[in-house]
């Protein structure tokens, strides 16, 4: 039973680490028709700021490690926002009236280039990301372990999707987001500028990649470059199970995949755990394409 | 060039592989090695241009067709204790390998059945899905060696051999393109609606597009674990996929001798470019965003359909 409650709090942090990746994915699918596949590598990108960022910021600010935590999340969020945003404006904004195979040829090139750029500016070699917190077992008995940071990676992430909930559905940018979302062109027509909206989506979804690449980082302190390949396509996966396009589709999605994951690696193997998630996929794609919440689109001619 | 010309062309380059073999001991292993991974990168390009570049339908898994080709014949050529230069070697290498071919196509069936369903992203994901399920079941099966590798393949593997299947399959593709029902996949590429109106069977063109792609994928991994005789699931990555997309999109979608050329230049580049070797995958990654944004048609390739295709957006039309 323990063991079991055990593999439960596991799934919950990984998943809902997973759930804020597939968040941008979702979103910026939800207003350009297109999978970003750059997205994992920016949340490799988040991962790499929060260690170089991690011994500066104790070092000039010396807050509590809590306050310094949430800087160093902070900064993650930031540098990956505007890595978002730049990627937006020179590699799939020229691509905007193109066909969607460009921009996904495109969007897997820039997948790449993070990956073997950050090999080049960071190091090929496995790096270890600094402790944020010193963690401590609230509960420790024979066989269950609930230490501080997953409680902290789960009530961060959940907080920074409520975060996000406010943004779209109670402020003016959000509703442009959900406008854009719906139809460019009548958007547009409505004085809202698609262009900021874009980047503003861009950079929404590629900050909340750096929080979850902190928070992951401190549970999996283990960072390379090409961290971001599988979260990035298990997060894509959450995304297209919960529905994509649809925020709570992505959070539920995130959360299945990290327990079924957690559960696979427990029960079964590890070795059979990236297979898992990719045979979730091939299954929804053929039942259900649209997801457990997206809504199904007809082909128009 | 006729039918009838074509077959000749065949006849000759297919002599001309044989007469060439005889040069093997001249040429120094290196540069052997080299001119072995250009007509083993030939076969996989080509034969991933067919469903990426003909039927349109963008797949990322090449290297998982090509991984169970590689595992198949080893398999077979090592059960049979086959050796380099006995009279059996051969007729049962050809066996094997077409065996390898066999089964990677019956996996290409699997993935074409989803194909049906899903389009660009989707499907792309898919079959990269399909690729690492692949890799980690082979990862995982003792008896092919698990993560440890297959060791021990004959050398059966030359000049010849590799070639032969390079003038094969580009016959194959030249005369399927140019025949009445090969511009079956280049209407299902263009408009697969328009194509279902005016009675093509779309399904039919997606599946036997993915069948043949991974058939000649098989028989190019055959090749390779009867060349390098050592095999192991890390080889069949999800970047040896996109390597080969990499050739086909620089190459030029839907043009044979486009990603011929591409096949050639990307597989002596890195070797010329050994000294900055770790800047490869940088290169790749920026020529395939540059080509995007400047020549989606890639370098060699220029059809008009082609360029409709990677330039207009069907939605806005």
């Amino acid at each position: 039973m323990n063991e079991l409650l055990q593999q439960v709090i596991n799934g919950i942090s990984l998943g809902s680490i997973y759930a804020l990746i597939a968040l941008g994915y979702t979103m910026i699918y939800g207003i350009l028709r297109f999978i970003n596949f750059a997205h994992g590598d920016v949340f490799m990108v988040g991962a790499f700021v929060g260690y170089y960022f991690a011994p500066i910021i104790s070092k000039f600010f010396g807050g509590s490690p809590f306050a310094n935590g949430l800087l160093v999340m902070a900064a993650a969020m930031i540098i990956c926002a505007v890595l978002g945003v730049t990627i937006e404006k020179f590699a799939y904004k020229p691509l905007r009236s193109r066909p969607k195979l460009t921009v996904l040829i495109t969007a897997i090139g820039m997948s790449l280039f993070l990956e073997f750029g950050g090999q080049l500016v960071f190091g090929p070699d496995p790096k270890l990301f600094p402790a944020l917190m010193p963690s401590s077992a609230i509960v420790n008995t024979e066989n269950l372990v609930i230490s501080t940071n997953s409680l902290i990676v789960i009530i961060t992430a959940f907080v920074l999707m409520i975060l996000l909930r406010t943004i779209v559905y109670r402020t003016k940018i959000g509703a442009a987001m959900r406008a854009v979302s719906y139809n460019h062109y009548a958007a547009s027509l409505m004085g809202i500028n698609i262009n900021t909206v874009i980047s503003f989506v861009f950079a929404l979804g590629s900050s909340l990649a750096g929080a979850a690449a902190v928070l992951y980082s401190s549970v999996y302190p283990s960072i390379n470059p090409l961290m971001g390949i599988f979260p990035g396509l298990k997060a894509f996966i959450a995304a297209v199970l919960g529905g994509i396009g649809n925020l709570y589709g992505a959070a539920i999605g995130g959360l299945i995949i990290g327990l079924v994951e957690t559960f696979v690696t427990g029960y079964i193997s590890s070795t059979y755990r990236d297979a898992i998630s990719f045979s979730i996929l091939i299954l929804i794609l053929l039942i259900k394409p649209s997801g457990i919440m997206g809504k199904f689109e007809a082909e128009k001619v | 060039m006729n039918r009838h010309r074509s077959k000749l062309v065949l006849l000759a380059s297919l002599v001309a592989a044989g007469g060439l073999s005889f040069l093997q001991p001249y040429i120094s292993p290196y540069y052997f090695q080299i001119i072995i991974y250009i007509g083993i990168n030939i076969i996989l390009a080509s034969s991933l241009n067919l469903i990426n570049g003909f039927a349109g339908q963008f797949s990322l898994g090449h290297a998982g067709f090509m991984a169970i080709g590689a595992y198949t014949a080893s398999v077979i050529t090592t059960a049979m204790n086959l050796q380099p230069g006995t009279t059996l070697a051969i007729p049962m290498f050809l066996l094997a390998l077409l065996c390898g071919g066999l089964i990677a196509s019956i996996f290409g069936l699997l993935v074409g059945i989803p194909s049906l369903r899903l389009k660009g992203d989707y499907l792309a994901i898919t079959t990269l899905g399909f690729g690492e399920i692949i890799r980690v079941i082979i990862q995982n099966l003792d008896f092919l060696g698990a993560a440890r590798g297959f060791t021990g393949i004959a050398k059966l593997a030359d000049f010849f051999w590799v070639y032969a299947f390079v003038a094969v399959l580009i016959f194959l593709i030249y005369n399927l393109i140019h025949s009445t029902y090969g511009k079956g996949f280049m209407a299902v590429r263009d408009d697969e609606i328009a194509s279902e109106a005016v009675g093509i069977n779309v399904t039919h063109y997606k599946v036997v597009a993915f069948v043949t792609g991974a058939f000649f994928a098989g028989i190019a991994g055959g090749l390779y674990a009867h060349f390098v005789t050592y095999i192991n699931p890390s080889q069949f990555g999800f970047l040896r996929s996109f390597e080969i997309v990499v050739m086909v999109v620089v190459g030029g979608m839907g043009s044979i001798g486009g990603v011929i050329v591409a096949a050639i230049l990307l597989t002596i580049l890195p070797e010329a470019l050994r000294a900055i070797a770790q800047y490869r995958m940088v290169i790749y990654s920026l020529l395939l965003i540059i080509i995007m944004l400047a020549r989606p048609q890639g370098l060699f390739g220029g059809g008009i359909s082609i360029k409709r295709f990677l330039k207009q957006n069907p939605e806005q039309t």
